[in-house]
């Protein structure tokens, strides 16, 4: 409950880019806009009192039900999450970012959606974003660099999206 | 052309034009711990840039995640930092139990203290001894290796492994530490602490290490942060930080009641905590710093690490009284098909070599939605680019051993 100051103070700077906030959550979150991803990011890790100075970790969760039977049951409809996780070496606070992006950009398959990337904020989030583009494909406008991390560059698809399927043969080695 | 006469022969040195040259260092280099790939941009012996390629250990870790159960996963953590799998182990165990809400018996806690620091200085001896080895000392590894042996057969008592143990489990530990296990740890502990002096006349005060770590490698405390170093990488530049300390509730409390220091010097003073280590019933002062070593060095760095042990020793001694004195469960196992609520969590452990996390989404089924593993080493090792700008060459062992990463937790 040590957040609500924070969510106060988010609201009134930010107004109608901070979308949801949940503190009932296990991790307690707050969903913004990603056109104001970098200015929160950078009014987290300088304001006073908070100085989220660390980021912790960058995942992108697939919200794609490929199974037809249990995609009618999921009460959400597919998207994509980039969660940010933040924490503070100053005042021991931590805090989760969330920002929602569509799984295509205009829903046209094979374009990657955008996010703002804040490697300029925390430099740790520099390899976090690019594992995050290698395993999940997330554009992060703005990155110094952005190319795959842990799989080789010319690797094809983003293995951790749901309806990814192993390549058949990658420089003749069988894939399935 | 009339040559102009030279007074001066180190002129010469400066008329000579040299090629920048690209140097592949890795991935099967002795002192690239693993299959890191570092790609050098180097003017003779100056390296100008360094990028580190990684990927060779990638192994999908977290795509088998969503495909098998929480219990079922236990294993593929144990493959991430293969030199402390307990503390691996421990941290995805303490995540599914923060979304499952499940409370561990105190037994169990103290039980989970004396194996992730046994794991700990399991882990600390490996990175002492390797460290000597990158800077050509074969000894240190040897000396290391016999005292990490010894915990190898005590875990091996406990969990049948000497390496990817799957002991930590969510919900507790497989099994309970067999009978006569304690007094087996009482016995390594005391032997162990006399090795304590003579691992650090092999290293810390070695004139020829200090000459080439002290100095080396120097990290703000404020680029450390910057670039997510957790651990003794963090603490070595100065930063009073550990999460045994400053952690979540569900981690410390596994804490609490234990007496021990955060190893880290005072920025302002460049001192270290007083030394609480005895040997023979007298007082042994830590050895002293040397001269040429600045606060954030690779010597800070492996300084830290060698002063933790003492602190891990002091940590299981107290976890044995307590873990005796208390009696009842040590925690069983959850179900295997263990339903996850549609919830997430989160969780960060003190791992030997940094703050490893664990994220998982669960939706109502017995197998996550989401895994992820925020990896200690993998932010470590980023910093090794700004931090190997302008050095000598043979200074980038020295460099990268100092954070000593472990590559299968970097690709996972």
């Amino acid at each position: 409950m040590s957040e609500i100051p924070l969510v106060s103070e988010l609201r009134e700077k930010f107004g109608e880019g901070i979308i949801d906030v949940n503190l009932e959550a296990i991790d307690e979150w707050v969903e913004v806009n990603p056109s104001v991803l970098v200015e929160v990011s950078q009014y987290l890790k300088e304001a006073e009192g908070f100085r989220f100075d660390m980021c912790n970790s960058i995942t992108v969760v697939d919200y794609l039900e490929t199974d037809p039977k249990k995609a009618a049951k999921v009460d959400w409809e597919p998207h994509m999450e980039v969660v940010y996780h933040l924490s503070s070496i100053a005042t021991k606070l931590t805090l989760v970012l969330k920002v929602k992006i569509p799984r295509w950009k205009n829903d046209v398959e094979g374009e990657l959606p955008t996010v703002p990337s804040v490697a300029g904020v925390w430099a740790t989030a520099d390899w976090h974003e690019r594992e995050a583009f290698d395993l999940s494909g997330v554009n992060f406008l703005g990155h110094p660099h952005l190319k795959r991390i842990l799989c080789p560059d010319d690797w094809e698809g983003y293995p951790l999206r749901k309806d990814y399927e192993m390549p058949l043969e990658y420089h003749g080695i069988r894939g399935r | 052309m009339a040559t102009s006469k030279i007074d001066d022969p180190r002129v010469i040195e400066f008329d000579v034009r040299t090629d920048e040259m690209l140097i592949n260092m890795g991935p099967q280099h002795p002192s690239t711990h693993g299959v890191l790939r570092l790609v050098l941009r180097s003017d003779g012996e100056v390296v100008s840039d360094v990028e580190p390629h990684l990927g060779y250990l990638h192994r999908c870790a977290e795509k088998i995640g969503e495909n098998l159960t929480a219990r079922q996963w236990i294993p593929y953590t144990d493959r991430m930092d293969y030199l402390a799998a307990m503390n691996m182990n421990l941290g995805w165990s303490l995540v599914i139990e923060k979304l499952i809400e499940y409370d561990l018996p105190e037994r169990g806690r103290h039980l989970r203290v004396i194996i992730s620091e046994m794991g700990r200085i399991a882990s600390h001896l490996v990175a002492m001894g390797t460290y000597g080895l990158d800077l050509g000392s074969f000894t240190p590894f040897l000396y290391g290796f016999r005292e990490r042996e010894r915990i190898l057969n005590l875990f091996e008592e406990v969990c049948g492994a000497r390496l990817t143990y799957s002991y930590l489990t969510p919900g507790g530990a497989t099994a309970d530490l067999p009978s006569g296990w304690t007094d087996k740890c009482r016995e390594f502990l005391t032997q162990f602490k006399e090795v304590i002096p003579e691992l650090h006349t092999l290293l810390t005060t070695n004139s020829i290490f200090v000459s080439r770590t002290a100095g080396i490698g120097v990290m703000s405390a404020r680029m450390a942060i910057d670039y997510g170093c957790t651990g003794p990488v963090l603490r070595g530049s100065g930063v009073y930080h550990d999460l045994r300390f400053h952690g979540e509730e569900r981690y410390t409390e596994m804490y609490d009641g234990y007496v021990f220091d955060v190893i880290c010097a005072d920025p302002e003073t460049g001192k270290y905590p007083e030394s609480n280590y005895e040997f023979h019933g007298d007082k042994l002062d830590y050895p002293e710093i040397p001269r040429q070593a600045i606060l954030g060095d690779c010597w800070h760095r492996f300084y830290v690490r060698m002063l933790e042990v003492v602190q891990s020793v002091r940590l299981i001694e107290q976890a044995i009284e307590k873990y005796e004195a208390t009696s009842g469960d040590w925690g069983k196992p959850i179900k295997l098909i263990q339903k996850l609520p549609a919830k997430e969590a989160y969780m960060e452990t003190e791992a030997p070599r940094g703050q490893m996390g664990f994220y998982v989404v669960g939706n109502g089924d017995s197998i996550p939605w989401r895994v992820r593993a925020r990896s200690s080493s993998f932010c470590n090792l980023s910093v090794t680019a700004p931090l190997c700008q302008g050095i000598l060459l043979a200074d980038i062992p020295a460099i990268v051993g100092s954070l000593d990463v472990v590559m299968g937790e970097i690709d996972r």
